[in-house]
């Protein structure tokens, strides 16, 4: 009897717990759907940031910030992470390897507000102006570890069996590592870069005192770009109902493509490795 | 080896150096702009109130209890929450919807924080001050964490924040390291007739604990640094307050908010020394995680 009454309390408070982490994730969702779609329309995507009282305004500028950071911290963390994580997956089972890895992973426990610091005062505190660059290189650190850990994983899911064949028909050692292995494992890393980059687009923190944020279009990196998040943020914080609606327009539109990104990658994975 | 293996491998072994390397430079060089401040306030810094940037003088103690009582009242809602979730999961709802209910906590990590403290200002810290303060403050009023006036932005609606935010790698991780746990353990105690209660108890819980302990602590480290959401909704004020319900102050958030205007150098370098402090706590937490987590995935 008193075991049933156990069972049941197990259960119950298992169900209880479950229903209740899920419900505010929900309702965060949901707001954001909600509050969003009202503020949103085609301005929203193709005009500038309107002053308080003016009609109309968007985020155009703000989303090409977005793509143009990513784009520097890809620039950044791509070869890092790439020839960083074949080199692990190939010759990284010494202490070398060990303390790369390792430093790889602290790295990537790092609040990623110091490494906005650091990206501070390497480059702002340098060029003694904000610029895109900074904000770039800051997201390109934060994309490493990510980048590293998943080509390593996938560079050794390839067969050895592979390596051995091309090396077997007398190519050097690079060619078969990056024309036979690394083109076996690309579709891997590629969701694994896809993924690093759905991350770092809906970075804030290190952007604010790099990349800043401006009102207007700028395409030059050694100035001050504005990004969807830290756009964001300025329009929650400030004490106007306009802005304050496009605010939620522009977190849907971000959780949008973040979501989608998210979700397509791992279904197209799913594809590639479970048949 | 011909030529072109020894340049090749050489090339990339300066990309995988460099990440060492960054790690250490980074270490180095906030050290280095901290140091003004580290020389002119000493250890006295982190027991330190104050708070005048014009006056030129400044103390972290607000800050450091803010980072740290937040990512307290976080885990004391995130771990039940999340470990429940995770059970859920894991050993009694083995299906397609357990499966969904999985991949949703997933995406859920995904959202960014920027979103959440949206959220937080509008929503939470508005139902933080007209519900859960006041309930709190009924049945717990005789406690100094319960007393004083309510407000929205408050450390408890902080605290609140990141429950939310750290709930899906609480459950993640928790329910990585509970199927990692073989199932001839489960099955066993079943056979002997035990309940899905004593089942989890007598065979689960065990091998999984130290995983599970690891779980919590990578949530907590991620609730450390975790910035913008909690800066909209703390209530930055930098004081240390008896009552929950008042605004309060975190190391992340006092840098997000005062970096990019620091007047003078001191000014500056205390932002940095108080990185510098986030960024040791944070580095000392996962570590300990780590341990506790290749503890058990290894022993597998």
């Amino acid at each position: 009897m008193i075991r049933e009454i156990k069972e049941r309390c197990f259960l119950a408070a298992v169900f209880f717990s479950a229903a209740l982490a899920v419900l505010p994730l929900i309702a965060v969702l949901g707001y954001v759907f909600v509050k969003g779609i009202g503020a949103l329309d085609l301005n929203f995507f193709t005009q500038l940031p309107a002053p308080v009282g003016d009609p109309g305004g968007g985020m155009a500028n703000a989303m090409v910030g977005t793509f143009i950071l990513v784009g520097i911290a890809c620039l950044v963390g791509l070869p890092v992470g790439i020839f960083g994580g074949i080199w692990l997956a190939q010759y990284g089972s010494g202490k070398r390897g060990f303390i790369i890895r390792y430093s790889a992973d602290v790295l990537s426990s790092l609040p990623s507000i110091v490494i906005g610091i650091f990206a501070y005062v390497l480059i702002v505190a340098t060029m003694k102006r904000f610029s895109a660059i900074a904000g770039g290189f800051a997201l390109g650190i934060i994309m490493i570890p990510v980048v590293t850990r998943t080509t390593e994983e996938m560079v050794k899911m390839v067969p050895r069996t592979l390596y051995e064949a091309g090396l077997a028909l007398g190519l050097p050692e690079w060619r078969v590592s990056l024309q036979i292995v690394f083109r076996t494992a690309w579709n891997g890393i590629f969701t694994g870069v896809i993924l690093a980059v759905a991350r770092i687009m809906g970075e804030t923190a290190p952007l604010i005192f790099t990349a800043f944020n401006t009102m207007y279009w700028n395409l030059r990196i050694d100035q001050p770009m504005a990004s969807m998040t830290v756009q964001i943020y300025n329009y929650a914080i400030s004490p106007f109902s306009q802005w304050q609606a496009k605010a939620w327009a522009g977190s849907l539109t971000l959780v949008f493509i973040i979501l989608m990104v998210t979700l397509v990658v791992r279904k197209y994975s799913k594809r590639v490795y479970y048949g | 080896m011909g030529q072109g293996d020894i340049w090749f491998k050489g090339f990339i072994f300066a990309f995988a150096a460099s990440i060492p390397l960054l790690l250490v430079s980074l270490v180095v060089v906030l050290f280095f702009w901290a140091w003004p401040a580290i020389i002119h306030f000493g250890w006295s810094f982190i027991f330190s109130s104050a708070w005048d940037p014009l006056a030129d003088n400044y103390g972290a103690l607000p800050f450091i209890y803010g980072t740290l009582v937040s990512s307290l009242i976080a885990l004391l809602i995130a771990v039940p929450l999340g470990l429940g979730c995770a059970i859920f999961i894991s050993e009694i709802y083995k299906s397609k919807t357990g499966e969904y209910i999985a991949l949703m906590v997933e995406l859920l990590a995904a959202i960014p924080s920027v979103v959440y403290g949206l959220w937080g200002i509008f929503v939470l810290a508005p139902f933080s001050a007209a519900y859960i303060q006041p309930v709190l403050g009924g049945m717990f009023g005789f406690l100094p964490l319960f007393q004083g006036p309510t407000s929205g932005p408050s450390l408890l609606t902080g605290g609140i924040i990141l429950a939310i935010m750290i709930l899906p790698t609480i459950t993640a991780l928790s329910r990585e390291v509970l199927q990692a746990v073989p199932y001839s353990l489960r099955e066993s105690a079943m056979a002997l007739g035990a309940t899905r209660w004593e089942t989890f108890k007598v065979a689960v819980f065990g091998p999984a604990r130290s995983g599970i302990i690891g779980a919590i602590i990578l949530g907590l480290g991620r609730a450390l640094g975790e910035t913008m959401a909690v800066t909209m909704v703390i209530g930055n004020r930098p004081r240390v307050s008896a009552s929950l319900f008042a605004p309060a102050y975190s190391l992340a958030a006092v840098i997000a908010n005062e970096f990019a205007e620091a007047v003078t150098e001191l000014n500056l370098a205390v932002l940095i020394e108080l990185a510098l402090i986030l960024l040791v706590i944070t580095i000392a937490v996962n570590g300990l995680a780590r341990y506790l987590v290749w503890q058990t995935t290894l022993k597998k």
